[in-house]
C-alpha cells in the first residue's frame, strides 16, 4: 500500500492534543453559549447580542442521545469505499454545552453494540479515501 | 376570532406520481380542478400566491408569475412564497393577508412539484459553510434524522417497530381509495417488516418517497362567499409559521448539532407550531376532528400526534393500537393516507393537507370520511426553521 497524504476532511474543526481528541467550538464571552461548528461572529441567543467568541475545546464524553445507521450508500458529497459499507451514525448529548452532536460511529461498531444513554467518547478516524488521500473526521465511540 | 378568518371555496389537486413532466402542467391541472370547484372563472382572480422550491423557482421559472402566465395574464396581483416544506402554508398566509387587508377579495393559492429521483441531495461543489454539504460528507441523509426520532420514541417510550409498522398499515388502508394518492395499496405487517432496513430501526416501508404532484385553493374573503351563496364554506382559522425559539431541543436536518443550551431553556420547534395556531383559532386539541400531519416516517406522525397535543406525551402509540388514529377512531390521523400513501411533494404538500381537510368538512371524501368532521389540523415541518400548522373549520 503506497503512502496516502492525511488530512481532515474540514479543516478546524475538530484536533488533537495531549488528553486525546475534540470537537474545536466557540463559547459566546456574554452569555456562555458555546457554538459547533465554530463561529466567531454573532451570539444566536436572542437575549444576547455578544459578539465576542473564544475558542473551546467540547466535552470529549457525552451521552448517546439516539444512534441509527445507513444501510444505503448516502449521496454525494459523501465519498464511498467500494462496495459502501453500512455503518452508524450517533447523537451524543454534552452535559456541560448542552448540547447533541452528530457523527458516525468508528468502524466495526454496529447498532446492537449501542443503546440510548450510554457513554461515548470522541475519536478521529478515517471518513474517506481517495487514491493518494486520507480524510480524517471526528467519529464517536463507546466510552470504555 | 372570526373577523380573521377566510373561506375555502375550492380545492384541487393533480394525482400524486412519478409522471416526468413540467411542474407547471401539474400546477395548471390543480389550478383549473380548483376553479371548477369553486366555480370561479380564472379572470376573476385578484391575487395569484404561488408556493416555490429551489428546484422550480428562479432562473427562469418563479412559481407565482409561472402559473399566472400559464393560466393566461389577466392582470392579477402575484407573490410567490419560498418556505421549504412550510411554502404552501404561506402562500396561504399571503392570501388571507391581502384579503384580510381589503386589497382583494379572491385569491388563488397554488404549490407544485417536480422531483429528482432518489435521496434529495445538497448542491454541488465544496461547500463547507453550508451545513446541508457537511452533514451529506459524513453520510447523515434525511432518514438518519427519521431514525433518530424513532429510535429515541423506543428508548423513551417503549414504542416498538411492530407500532411503526402499524402507521404504514393504517395510512395505506386510509389511502386506498384516494384517487390522488400515489400509492394505493394495502400493506400487511409482514411485508413492511420484509422491506429493506433503510436506517435502522425504520424501513423503506417507514420513510416516506419524494414525488410529482400540485394542489391549488381558491379562497376569498367570507364577505364574498355570502355574496355568492357559499356561507357555509370551510374557513381557514389559523395559520402558524412561528419560527423555532432559541435553544433547540432536537437535532433538526440539516444540522449537525443542536444551539447550546447553556443560557436559554431548550424547546422542542414542533410543539411550537400547533400551539401557536390553537390560540389563533381559540381552540384546543379536544375540539379536533382530524388530522394530517407530515409522516416523512411512520415513526414522526407519533411525534406529531403528541406535538399536536391528541394525547400525552409518550402516549401515541397506545392511541395508535387502540384504533383512535383509524378512519372511524376517535381522531383520525392522515385520513388521506399521509405521506405514506403521497410521498413528498415540496411546495404542494402543505396545500394538500388542506385540501384534504376541505373534502372532509364538506363531507365529500368518500370511503375515508371522518363522519361529522367540523375542525381539521394540519402540520408539517422542513429545512431551515421552516415549518406550519393550518386550522380548517366549519
Amino acid at each position: 500500500m503506497s503512502e496516502k497524504t492525511e488530512r481532515p476532511f474540514l479543516e478546524g474543526w475538530f484536533a488533537r492534543d495531549e488528553a486525546g481528541a475534540h470537537l474545536v467550538g466557540a463559547r459566546c464571552t456574554s452569555c456562555g453559549t458555546y457554538y459547533f461548528p465554530s463561529q466567531s461572529r454573532f451570539c444566536r441567543n436572542p437575549a444576547c447580542d455578544g459578539e465576542q467568541f473564544e475558542e473551546v475545546a467540547l466535552s470529549r464524553r457525552g451521552r448517546l442521545w439516539s444512534y441509527t445507521n445507513a444501510c444505503y450508500q448516502p449521496p454525494e458529497p459523501f465519498i464511498s469505499p467500494d462496495p459502501f459499507v453500512p455503518f452508524a451514525i450517533a447523537a451524543v448529548e454534552l452535559e456541560r454545552e448542552r448540547m447533541i452532536v452528530l457523527g458516525p460511529v468508528v468502524q466495526g461498531v454496529d447498532v446492537d453494540a449501542l443503546q440510548v444513554g450510554m457513554s461515548m467518547e470522541l475519536v478521529i478516524e478515517t471518513l474517506s479515501e481517495t487514491p493518494t488521500e486520507r480524510h480524517l473526521a471526528w467519529k464517536w465511540k463507546p466510552a470504555v | 376570532m372570526s373577523s380573521k378568518d377566510i373561506a375555502i371555496l375550492g380545492v384541487g389537486m393533480h394525482p400524486w406520481g412519478k409522471w416526468g413532466r413540467s411542474f407547471i402542467d401539474y400546477g395548471v391541472a390543480a389550478a383549473r380542478a380548483a376553479l371548477r370547484d369553486a366555480g370561479v372563472d380564472w379572470r376573476a382572480v385578484q391575487f395569484v400566491s404561488g408556493a416555490a422550491t429551489i428546484r422550480n423557482g428562479y432562473p427562469g421559472q418563479v412559481a407565482g408569475a409561472t402559473f399566472a402566465q400559464a393560466l393566461g395574464w389577466q392582470g392579477a396581483q402575484v407573490n410567490t412564497s419560498y418556505a421549504a416544506c412550510a411554502s404552501g402554508s404561506q402562500a396561504l398566509a399571503a392570501a388571507r393577508s391581502k384579503i384580510l387587508s381589503g386589497e382583494c377579495e379572491l385569491a388563488l393559492v397554488i404549490g407544485s412539484d417536480t422531483t429528482p429521483k432518489g435521496f434529495l441531495t445538497p448542491a454541488k461543489g465544496e461547500r463547507p459553510d453550508d451545513p446541508d454539504w457537511v452533514r451529506f460528507r459524513l453520510g447523515i441523509t434525511n432518514p438518519t434524522y427519521f431514525a433518530l426520532y424513532a429510535r429515541r420514541r423506543m428508548a423513551l417510550y417503549g414504542d416498538t417497530v411492530d407500532d411503526f409498522a402499524l402507521v404504514k398499515i393504517k395510512n395505506s388502508e386510509h389511502g386506498f381509495g384516494n384517487p390522488n394518492a400515489r400509492y394505493r395499496k394495502r400493506f400487511t405487517a409482514a411485508e413492511v417488516a420484509a422491506s429493506p432496513m433503510v436506517a435502522n430501526p425504520l424501513r423503506l416501508m417507514d420513510v416516506c418517497a419524494t414525488s410529482d404532484g400540485a394542489a391549488a385553493l381558491i379562497v376569498s374573503s367570507l364577505d364574498y362567499a355570502r355574496r355568492v351563496g357559499r356561507a357555509d364554506a370551510p374557513q381557514v382559522a389559523a395559520i402558524s409559521t412561528v419560527t423555532p425559539t432559541f435553544a433547540s431541543a432536537i437535532i433538526e436536518m440539516p444540522d449537525i448539532a443542536t444551539d447550546s443550551a447553556v443560557a436559554a431553556e431548550a424547546h422542542s420547534f414542533r410543539a411550537a407550531l400547533p400551539a401557536k395556531a390553537y390560540e389563533e383559532a381559540g381552540i384546543g386539541p379536544r375540539d379536533v376532528s382530524l388530522a394530517e400531519v407530515y409522516d416523512l416516517s411512520t415513526a414522526l406522525e407519533l411525534d406529531w400526534i403528541e406535538d399536536l397535543q391528541l394525547c400525552g406525551r409518550g402516549e401515541a402509540a397506545a392511541l395508535l393500537r387502540s384504533g383512535a388514529t383509524r378512519v372511524g377512531g376517535r381522531i383520525p390521523v392522515n385520513p388521506s393516507g399521509g405521506l405514506a400513501c403521497f410521498g413528498e411533494a415540496v411546495p404542494a404538500q402543505a396545500l394538500a393537507q388542506v385540501c384534504e381537510l376541505t373534502w372532509q368538512l364538506r363531507g365529500q371524501a368518500g370511503a375515508r370520511q371522518v363522519n361529522g368532521a367540523t375542525v381539521g389540523i394540519t402540520a408539517n415541518q422542513g429545512l431551515f426553521g421552516h415549518g406550519s400548522t393550518v386550522v380548517v373549520k366549519r
